[in-house]
């Protein structure tokens, strides 16, 4: 390792290779969490998950844990500990709280925005330093929260700029994609996440998101198995097959199709690819979802949205999209080696069933515990993680591939070709920036 | 097969009711054996990777169902672990025998053990059974061991080839918790 080199981790990134401590060094990975994922937004969860005055869900953020709750006047992210001795209040995934959360402890309570309620007998309190209107004494709320199309984020951290400045027009595509699909401009989450464990860094699986040359290596397997059993429910029924098959057969697309794709690269880290699903085909469900599209906003605005093919976008550092199929993956990091990922997917409202049944077909092949995508996904970034952790074997990691050619244009850069290594240069970028700041 | 012609034979004499609680004894008993007997072999099939004989043990449109809550009462419309017919049976088979399977190499191993079997009903004009029963799987893969264990319950249809599955449901004691890595074949 280079001297100091973890003094100042802007040096462990340069313009075309990145050192291997970005991703296996603990002291690296504790400064992550403090200059990036407590510095920047936080994708906590949607609206719609919690439906119910009292609803809760608890989710990561850094290393804090943190709930998502409704009270009477909206949503709330708060910290999941109890200001008395200090007790995790919530600790299932979800929930309802009644009307306010009650510590199993000591059994103080507090309202659903977190303020406290009552303490029992409280004559105890009586002439200490004790300030039941003491915000110390109540439950903390997240420094910022800010909300998107019904997206929730949480920043951990005073100042910066807002969430809709730093989502940017990259980043807020993604919600405006998924909810645009939508006639009536909104989007219901289904009530399930898939919560599937890495045993890898965090970022090698944002870099696979975008990552357009790796599909038809590591998914040749599924991609070719798909392939056949297309010909073979054909033969045997007569019928055409489910599309799941056509989303898993993809991946036998030859190079040149990957290269013809086109990624973006957004300030603070988002990134776009653009799609290659080819969602649009003259089969009925497509036709009266255009129909409902239609009727809802014109044709022309119609024409707009469903033209719009995206295939991922991921928000730095926190979440990967995909809006045309309306799923999303928020990636927790729980150590350098080990990152949580919450999958869900979502309704379009007003939209025909069977736009649902084409999300709920990809979320079953794609992204289930059952998944014969990821299966090779996350052995790659395992066998990656465990390479990068060796000593002797080298010490940088290559994105040279078309480097240097990335064109720029109002402080987008766009890629010369869809195989280019340009996302991981982005994120990298944006990654640099965060760690230098203030070291 | 010869006791069914012997049951509709049994049917005829007067002393009915008798012979009757006898014989559901010994069909009960018969049945038990013969579910666990099925289970068993199930659970060998799959520990030895003999995929023909899995895709075989299934009806036409038989279904293996693992639900992702307890409480779920469909698969149909609905996020599931795994909801497999035939063909998607078919096509995870050929993705695990690719020879470009990259997570197939080690390919893993797995060890079942089945207990429990209680037969919920059997009908008995037809000799459907449906049957719950407990399992624990070992899994080895990568020097790595992960344990599952959950219930089986089985809907069974009784053809000349004995029993075949129509649905198998899987309910896992894990399937709320995260999942370390996924599943890349059947409990
Ligand atoms: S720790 Fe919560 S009430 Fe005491
Ligand atoms: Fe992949």
């Amino acid at each position: 390792m280079p001297d100091g080199i973890l003094g100042n981790p802007g040096n462990l990134v340069e313009p075309d290779q990145v050192h291997k401590a970005c991703y296996t060094d603990d002291d690296i990975f504790e400064q992550e969490l403090d200059k990036i994922f407590h510095k920047s937004w936080i994708y906590i969860g949607h609206e719609t998950q919690v439906p119910k005055v009292g609803d809760y869900w608890t989710t990561w953020v850094g290393r804090e844990r943190m709930i998502l709750c409704r009270g009477e006047d909206g949503v709330h992210v708060l910290y999941n500990r109890c200001p008395h001795r200090g007790a995790m209040l919530c600790q299932g995934l979800n929930g309802n709280a009644g009307k306010t959360f009650r510590c199993p402890y000591h059994a103080w309570t507090y309202n659903l925005d977190g303020s406290l309620f009552r303490i029992p007998v409280e004559e105890g309190y009586d002439g200490t330093a004790f300030d039941p209107k003491d915000p110390r004494f109540s439950m903390k709320p997240a420094e910022q929260m800010g909300i998107y199309r019904g997206f929730v984020f949480a920043k951990l951290s005073e100042g910066g700029p807002d969430l809709d400045t730093w989502l940017g027009r990259g980043a807020r595509a993604a919600f405006d994609d998924i909810c645009n699909r939508s006639p009536e401009g909104e989007v219901e989450i289904v009530q399930n996440c898939f919560r599937v464990i890495q045993h890898s860094n965090w970022k090698i699986f944002l870099e696979n998101q975008l990552d357009a040359l790796h599909p038809s290596i590591t998914h040749h397997s599924t991609g070719e198995a798909a392939a056949e059993m297309q010909k073979v429910y054909k033969q045997r029924t007569g019928e055409d097959p489910p599309i799941g098959y056509q989303f898993l057969a993809d991946f036998t697309l030859p190079y040149e199709k990957w290269d013809s794709l086109s990624t973006y690269g957004h300030p603070y880290g988002h990134t776009v690819l653009g799609g290659y699903m080819g969602l649009r085909p003259r089969d009925p469900i497509t036709v009266s979802h255009e129909e409902a599209l239609t009727k809802a906003y014109g044709a022309e605005r119609m024409d707009e949205i469903l033209s719009t093919n995206v295939h991922h976008v991921l928000v730095y550092p926190c979440l990967s999209v995909q809006p045309p199929l309306q799923q999303l993956r928020a990636v927790r990091p729980l150590a350098a080696d080990k990152t949580l990922t919450e999958i869900w997917h979502f309704r379009l409202k007003g939209a025909p069933e069977g736009i649902y049944e084409r999300s709920l077909a990809y979320y079953y092949h794609v992204n289930s515990p059952s998944t014969m995508v990821n299966a090779d996904d996350l052995q790659n970034f395992n066998a990656c993680h465990e390479g990068l952790r060796l000593g002797g074997g080298g010490d940088w990691v290559s994105f040279h591939r078309n480097a240097g050619q990335d064109p720029v244009e109002n402080g987008v850069t766009t890629s010369v070709t869809g195989m280019s290594e340009q996302p991981m240069r982005n994120m990298f970028a944006a990654w640099k920036e965060y760690m230098s700041a203030g070291s | 097969m010869a006791r069914d012609k012997k049951d509709k034979k049994a049917k005829k004499p007067k002393a009915k009711a008798k012979n009757h609680r006898a014989n559901r004894r010994a069909n009960g008993l018969d049945t038990q054996r013969a579910v666990e007997q099925f289970l068993y072999n199930q659970a060998e099939i799959l520990d030895e990777r003999r995929w023909d004989d899995w895709l075989g043990l299934f009806t036409k449109d038989g279904k293996y169902w693992m639900p992702p809550r307890e409480d779920q009462e469909t698969g149909e419309g609905m996020p599931n672990i795994f909801y497999e017919d035939l063909f998607l049976m078919d096509m995870r088979v050929r993705r695990v025998e690719h020879p470009y399977a990259h997570s197939q190499k080690p390919k893993n191993k797995m060890s079942h053990v089945i207990g429990n079997v209680v037969i919920e009903s059997e009908d008995r004009k037809t000799g459907d059974v449906v049957a719950r029963s407990k399992f624990h799987v070992v899994e080895f893969r990568n020097d790595n061991q992960r344990y599952f264990a959950g219930k089986y319950r089985h809907h069974l249809k009784k053809t000349k080839d004995g029993y075949k599955i129509r649905l198998q449901r899987v309910d896992i004691v894990s399937a709320e918790g995260p999942f370390d890595y996924v599943l890349q074949y059947w409990l």
